[in-house]
């Protein structure tokens, strides 16, 4: 049984780690109904960026401080460049200009800082600690705080704030906020700014797991079965289908691993996420459409 | 019109283009005094809607551009400014089908309406519990999703929306869009009354021609992107034509609708 406990909570905790990547997700696609493809880019970006600041010699809250301000003015970038010219197109077009923008910022990553492969500390350890008697990873654990400090950073930010108030009418009717005077250029680059520092987080947390690196940008490819679980437009929902998917590979490789010879952890959440849609394509805390007859 | 009465808006013969091919406004002149409701009538498609739009410049939204002419609001000139900037001097418009945001509450749907509200928490405060005074129903559903609401409710929000940006001037879409005629009396009295005790003018585009009529000072009728006949509300009540084409009487009574084909020929007054 300790053995089952320590599988599922070593699952959740990787969990929490495909959540961050799914949260900026669904910071853009709640406030413009884009599907950000370049958000696994922007993770590696910034953690790339930061990697090379500390190498430089900066102080870790200085470099933090840089990565910050580097993700800012990407916001304003895309905006300008990518968003206001696209404005009133399908949102499929957007989608392939966010998939054009992850592959330019990979070019322009490399073209910057170089593309070897950087080792990133934290200074968190990853030696496991006994709770009772099951294992846990203390940087898991790290990552679990963080992640939950995020959230409700966010959820307050959402339900509260003025600004996040208009966020969220953004995403609900773009005209119906434009009538009552809430600029979308603003709304667009404070939304990117917030996925950016989201990316930070993860891009770090990543980083220092995987070590900085381009294959780094492909944790994109499994944030999208955590968005079909959890539903695009749901905070809660990118938490929650984190949690599921995590544990669930976990399981699914030392459970159901040994009868197929194993290796079922990479495919096991897309499985999954195709069985989802069939049953519940919005997914569990996704927005249903709200109609009136 | 009294000639004394300000002009707080003015449109001078404006030509609106759709996707730069789409001539859909072909000179539209008209003005609205400070303090008086203004009806915009007509059909389906006469153009109504992207005049209003032209003046709240929401057109650039759906590729909509004023070519011609010029928009004035108390002296000036307004048809270059993006809609946050028309809401900041007082110009909101409430959209025709209400356009709530239907994933917030009612109360986040009015708070969001004082976006570009300058003042803090008090002052806004002071607006909400007025439109709770305007629109007591909206504050018994205080807490409901917007989008589980009634028509008539999302209406309401949609007006109380617009009122918590504190406007001198509202743009009203054709706020009677399906809903009960019962309804459409309660939403008419009450701009009436926000019209009569807070000053607000209100541009009003609507199809219901013997309601608009009832409530406003003065009327326009447009026809395929012109405005083809105004007078004062009373004038065009009692115009042999607007009672035939709008409200459907004519001198021999009520007209069966068997001879509309007669009528189609003779519409034509321009």
């Amino acid at each position: 049984m300790s053995f089952f406990m320590e599988v599922l909570i070593a699952g959740l905790l990787a969990g929490v780690m495909y959540s961050l990547v799914a949260l900026g997700f669904v910071l853009i696609f709640k406030a413009s109904g884009v599907l950000n493809y370049a958000q696994g880019t922007m993770a590696l970006f910034a953690a790339l960026s930061f990697v090379s600041f500390v190498e430089m010699g900066i102080n870790f809250w200085v470099a933090l401080l840089l990565t910050a301000i580097i993700m800012v003015i990407l916001a304003f970038v895309v905006e300008r460049v990518v968003l206001r010219p696209l404005v009133n197109q399908p949102l499929i077009t957007l989608f392939m200009a966010t998939i054009g923008l992850s592959f330019f910022l990979e070019g322009f990553a490399q073209a910057l800082w170089g593309s070897q492969v950087h080792r990133l500390e934290l200074g968190i350890s990853d030696d496991p600690i006994f709770i009772g008697d099951i294992m846990v990873s203390q940087f898991d654990i790290f990552a679990g705080v963080t992640a939950a400090a995020m959230v409700a950073g966010l959820a307050f930010f959402f339900s509260k704030t003025k600004m996040g108030r208009a966020l969220r009418a953004v995403a609900d009717d773009h005209q119906a906020a434009l009538s009552i005077g809430i600029p979308l250029r603003h709304i667009w680059v404070l939304v990117w700014v917030v996925a950016g520092f989201v990316a930070i987080v993860a891009g770090l947390l990543w980083g220092s797991r995987l070590g900085v690196q381009f294959a780094l940008s492909l944790i994109i490819l499994k944030a999208f079965p955590v968005l079909i679980l959890g539903g695009f437009e749901s905070i809660p929902g990118a938490i929650v289908g984190g949690l599921i998917i995590g544990s669930s590979e976990k399981l699914a490789e030392v459970y159901l691993g040994p009868y197929v010879g194993g290796g079922i952890e990479n495919f096991f959440p897309y499985m999954l996420a195709l069985a989802f849609l069939l049953i519940r394509p919005y997914g569990l805390f996704g927005e249903v459409h709200i109609e009136r007859v | 019109m009294s000639d004394q009465a300000n002009i707080i808006l003015s449109v001078n013969n404006i030509e609106v283009i759709y996707d730069h091919v789409i001539l859909v406004l072909k000179g539209v002149s008209l003005e609205v005094p400070e303090g008086e409701i203004v009806a915009l009538l007509g059909a389906n498609g006469a153009g109504k809607s992207t005049t209003l739009k032209a003046i709240s410049n929401l057109l650039k939204a759906e590729r909509g551009d004023t070519t011609k002419g010029s928009i004035e609001f108390q002296g000036t000139r307004v048809e270059k400014l993006n809609p946050a900037e028309l809401v900041k001097m007082g110009v909101v418009q409430v959209m025709e089908g209400r356009h709530c945001f239907e994933h917030l509450t009612i109360e986040e749907n009015l708070l969001t309406g004082a976006y570009t509200r300058k003042g803090g928490r008090k002052v806004i405060n002071e607006s909400l519990e007025m439109v709770y005074e305007y629109f007591p129903r909206l504050k018994q559903r205080r807490g409901t999703m917007a989008g589980f609401t009634s028509g008539g409710e999302q209406q309401m929000a949609a007006i109380g929306r617009a009122l918590m940006a504190n406007p001198t001037m509202i743009l009203l879409d054709e706020p009677s869009m399906g809903l009960a005629p019962m309804l459409v009396e309660e939403i008419f009295e009450i701009v009436k009354k926000l019209n009569e005790q807070e000053g607000v003018s209100v541009l009003l585009a609507e199809q219901n021609t013997n309601i608009a009529l009832a409530y406003s000072n003065y009327g326009y009728i447009m026809e395929n992107g012109r405005v083809v006949m105004d007078g004062s509300a009373k004038e065009l009540g009692e115009n042999e034509d607007v009672k035939e084409f709008y409200l459907g009487m004519s001198s021999e009574g009520r007209k069966s609708f068997r001879d509309a084909k007669h009528y189609k020929r003779r519409k034509r007054w321009l």
